[in-house]
């Protein structure tokens, strides 16, 4: 009872947890986020410029491509994949709230553009 | 059931009955999580705002035409290529920043060291290229509520056929967004810089070696690789869409 001690540290470390981003993982996702990166230079300094995908298409899919490098840094980098469901939803559902906000925005902005005198 | 006195390190049966962190995570760790997400609301809103005035003109100052320049080496004709540098140069030092953050793990105090300087050389060589920006973007007329005053210059970096007016108003709208939001952005570098060199001088002491872990590394690399995240999220906004 009264002499067992939970060592609260060594839980909150969870040092076997940490074993999992290894530094041939953290390469790994070097080389994804690299690799995203140059996809959108290629449409932005060939295919747009080319004609052969037009400004429209080529927005959303930067955002997307965006979200894809925004997952890999979060979930591998600041290792929030490894955490308890908790705190992951305790930061992503916030998170998606304002996508959620921009995509609203930038759309109700098209339409002030009647609005200007 | 419990003895009369109360045991704080008592095992309790669930996440939530208190004694323990619910989420099996230190507490600075969690209060950084948490500072995190209200920057990213910060972050957030300057970018939105960005986008829906934006979208709202008729016209707005081409990505590809204003930034065309390698400061100090190319004055024009390299659309981006600077830009990418500073990318590059950015997750480069996120990268080594989650290798200290490793070494940590494996208590490495040499290498913990190594690479936290390797992400101090990245923060400021960012910190440099984005004042070679502000620069080169200044001296063609770019400012808070300042704007190019030759018509000729101003043209350069709209598609044809866009009247004056509508590339006055946008530009003064692109460059106090530019610039405020490029800023915040780089303040935030900045003290996150500061911030790792002292946690390296910190590793350096033996701070850690002697409290055993190399935790505060890691909540400290959570700033870095946030400073980072909206940094991808900036250069989308202003140079690709």
């Amino acid at each position: 009872m009264s002499s067992e001690i939970v060592d609260v540290h060594a839980e909150g470390e969870g040092h076997g947890e940490h074993e999992t981003m290894t530094r041939k993982k953290i390469w790994n996702v070097f080389f994804v986020l690299l690799g995203i990166t140059t996809v959108e230079f290629i449409i932005a300094l060939y295919l747009v410029p080319k004609g052969i995908m037009p400004g429209h298409i080529a927005n959303p899919v930067y955002i997307v491509l965006t979200l894809f490098k925004a997952f890999y840094i979060v979930a591998y980098f600041m290792h929030l994949k490894f955490e308890k469901m908790g705190l992951v939803l305790a930061i992503i559902v916030p998170i998606l709230f304002i996508i959620g906000l921009i995509l609203v925005l930038t759309n109700e902005s098209h339409h002030w553009i009647d609005l200007r005198g | 059931m419990s003895v009369a006195v109360s045991q704080i390190d008592e095992v309790k049966s669930t996440p939530w009955s208190g004694g323990r962190s619910p989420f099996n995570v230190e507490y600075g760790k969690m209060m950084m999580w948490f500072f995190l997400l209200s920057d990213a609301f910060t972050f957030s809103s300057l970018l939105i705002s960005y986008g829906s005035l934006r979208f709202s003109m008729a016209a707005w100052p081409g990505a590809d035409k204003v930034f065309q320049s390698v400061p100090g080496l190319i004055e024009h004709g390299a659309p981006l290529v600077f830009v990418g540098m500073m990318t590059f140069i950015l997750i480069m030092s996120s990268v080594t920043m989650v290798l200290a953050v490793e070494a940590g793990h494996r208590n490495s105090k040499k290498e913990v060291v190594m690479w936290m300087i390797f992400t101090i050389i990245g923060g400021f060589m960012f910190l440099g290229c984005q004042a070679l920006e502000w620069n080169h973007l200044h001296s063609e007329g770019f400012w808070w509520s300042a704007i190019p005053q030759s018509k000729e210059v101003l043209q350069e970096f709209f598609k044809s056929g866009i009247p004056y007016t509508d590339q006055v108003t946008s530009a003064h709208a692109f460059a106090n967004l530019f610039f405020t939001i490029t800023g915040f952005h780089g303040f935030h570098v900045f003290t996150g810089v500061i911030i790792n060199i002292i946690i390296t001088v910190n590793v350096l002491m033996g701070t850690y070696e002697k409290r055993g872990s190399y935790l505060m590394v890691e909540k400290v690399g959570l700033y870095w690789h946030f400073v980072d995240l909206v940094w991808v999220f900036v250069f989308t906004f202003f140079y690709l869409v």
